[in-house]
């Protein structure tokens, strides 16, 4: 497979500076845009390409952007692109390698969506602990303005646009998108209520794109080569390549791409090496720690979006989590809701209050104290915090997942913490 | 009770020239000064390891925001400190792919050779111990970082040469 987002990446390669990246075929794309692309072509190829969302929601990227209101339709002020570098779902490792490896590709792919959407500013919001990823993406920048790819008058087309780099202060709801604006503006990182959408009426009140830092890294190919060949790259029904994880038990954890639609089974034993000695898949989670268990029965589904959707998980960050049978799924799912509980805002009632009481209920059950009666009061918070609708965020809906799912697969485990009074894998 | 001792704290209490210089030019990126609340409080807490009352207070001040407001930020955000820490913070991953990888066995193993838990700071202030979501280097499990340093594959020996002689606890499992 032609290797596209990870090109410039390899074990025995040194990050790539502008020299390298250009001489590899950096920043064509943009070069093109600038010499013979109105922002509408942009979008129109963006839009052909079939591109989604890869920071999870797998939103398509092309209509995203279209909700950005004309320019002469607008009130005049800044628009802002956004680049989500907040990486921080539980079990996902991809986007830190994209930007320690090759800054230039993603800062590239913004500046083409800031032309695309009209912005004039834009932001890696990344998160602080990303310390060699800030520095290399600060190293980039300071490349781009001094060779004309970042500023006034970009490559002499007329555009011009200032690239910032915020490192975070935590926290993992700033990866929520309307969070993360009000992270940008200073504020509590509490998720805004939907509409105004932030394409309307984002950071400052202005229109705002958000987007994931692998989504971005893919736009410079895509302009650069056309959305024919973008929808080529996949197997099935979903475009381009995917940066897959797998983490866990298995002998050779680690992330590489491959084509969207790659089956699930040759990423986990060819790619990932198969599971330890000693230990067998029970289960896993396709895409984060938000993302409802799959077993062994799913293995030969396609990684597309609707493939994963209609087994009744979601394909979200591409990254998995491997159960095996050594692993307590109940210890699991606690470890898992223990984090969302205490990654809650605390604004809406059912997280700040719903994810406690089910970290507590689980807790009960690992350490033997549980009852009958906690399956059914698992199964209502499921029903009641799970439900889109009672808050502001995916957060707590997304904290669901993995609980309403282990419910399903892992029913007898539950019980048998119960009835026997003690975890039966301690 | 924290073992964490009172650091030098900030005497005089008010912001040094070169941090309202760098505060002021974060005031250019946006467009009422509450905006650069947090790069504020990140710009004071650089050089001074946390944010102290006084420093609080001052940077509401100069930002023209109520230091009740600059306070709900301040306390919202895990990487801004609101009290001593030490001269390093670990920050030990305790997410999903680190616990099934066996990260509660090494947090123990760290705990007992600094004699901390979370929250704490070592008696000779080296170090605080925090937990922090996902590291975002689940290939590598377990992993923490030890200020700046993302430090993976944590087994026993890795904590016993970054931290000395794990004292004989009673109890592990695994």
């Amino acid at each position: 497979m032609e290797k596209v987002l990870t090109r410039n990446i390899g074990l025995e390669q040194e990050p790539t500076n502008l020299k390298a990246y250009e001489a590899n075929g950096g920043y064509q794309g943009l070069r093109k845009a600038m010499a013979q692309m109105s922002p509408k072509d942009c979008q129109d190829v963006i839009s052909a390409s079939n591109l989604r969302g890869r920071g999870g929601a797998g939103f398509p990227t092309g209509m995203k952007w279209s909700f950005v209101p004309a320019a002469e339709k607008s009130t005049p002020g800044h628009r802002y692109l956004v680049c989500n570098a907040d990486e921080m779902e539980p079990g996902t490792f991809k986007d830190r390698l994209l930007m320690e490896c090759d800054p230039h590709q993603l800062i590239e792919g913004m500046i083409l969506a800031a032309y695309t959407i009209g912005a004039d500013i834009s932001y890696i919001f990344i998160r602080g602990e990303y310390i060699v990823a800030i520095q290399r993406l600060r190293d980039a920048l300071a490349e781009c303005y001094g060779a004309g790819l970042l500023g006034e008058n970009i490559l002499g087309s007329g555009y011009s646009l200032h690239m910032h780099v915020h490192p975070s202060a935590g926290r993992y709801i700033c990866g929520e998108e309307t969070a993360l604006i009000n992270a940008l503006e200073g504020k509590r990182a509490n998720p805004r209520a939907k509409p105004p959408f932030p394409q309307v009426s984002g950071l400052w009140g202005r229109p705002t794109i958000v987007n994931n830092v692998e989504t971005l890294c893919n736009i410079p190919h895509i302009i650069d080569r056309g959305a024919d060949w973008f929808k080529t790259l996949g197997l099935g029904e979903d475009a381009g390549t995917k940066l897959f994880g797998v983490s866990g038990k298995v002998n050779n954890p680690g992330c590489w791409e491959l084509p969207m639609g790659t089956p699930i089974r040759e990423i986990i034993e060819q790619h990932a090496g198969g599971m330890q000695d000693g230990y067998q898949l029970k289960g896993f989670l396709p895409g984060g720690g938000s993302t409802d268990f799959l077993t062994a029965e799913h293995l030969d589904l396609a990684m597309d979006y609707n493939v994963i959707g209609a087994a009744g998980s979601r394909m979200g960050t591409g990254t998995m989590i491997i159960l095996d049978d050594r692993t307590c799924p109940v210890g699991m799912v606690l470890n898992l809701i223990r984090f969302f509980a205490h990654e809650s805002c605390g604004f809406c009632t059912p997280c700040r209050d719903g994810l406690p009481w089910s970290r507590q209920v689980l807790q009960d059950i690992e350490e033997g104290r549980g009852q009958p009666e906690d399956l059914e009061t698992l199964a209502y918070q499921v029903r009641y915090i799970g439900a889109i609708g009672n808050t502001h965020c995916a957060l707590a809906p997304g904290a669901m997942e993995p609980l309403q799912s282990a419910l399903k697969y892992f029913y007898n485990d539950f019980k048998q913490h119960i009835s026997a009074g003690r975890c039966p894998y301690h | 009770m924290s073992k964490s001792q009172m650091i030098q704290t900030d005497r005089g209490s008010v912001l040094t020239a070169q941090e309202i210089a760098e505060i002021d030019a974060e005031l250019g990126h946006v467009p009422y000064k509450s905006g650069a609340a947090i790069d504020a409080l990140k710009i004071v807490q650089a050089k001074r390891g946390w944010v102290s009352d006084e420093c609080l207070q001052a940077i509401a001040r100069h930002l023209e925001m109520s230091a009740e407001e600059l306070e709900g930020v301040a306390t919202f955000y895990n990487l801004i400190y609101r009290r001593p820490v030490g001269e390093k913070v670990i920050l030990f991953c305790d997410s999903v792919s680190c616990w099934i990888c066996g990260c509660d066995d090494i947090k123990q193993k760290i705990s007992a050779a600094l004699g901390v838990d979370y929250g704490e700071t070592t008696a000779d202030n080296q170090y605080t111990l925090l937990p922090v979501p996902c590291l975002g280097a689940c290939d590598r499990a377990p992993v923490m970082m030890v200020g700046d340093d993302l430090v993976t594959h944590l087994d026993e020996a890795k904590v016993k040469a970054l931290f000395g002689d794990v004292k004989v606890e009673a109890g592990g499992d695994q």
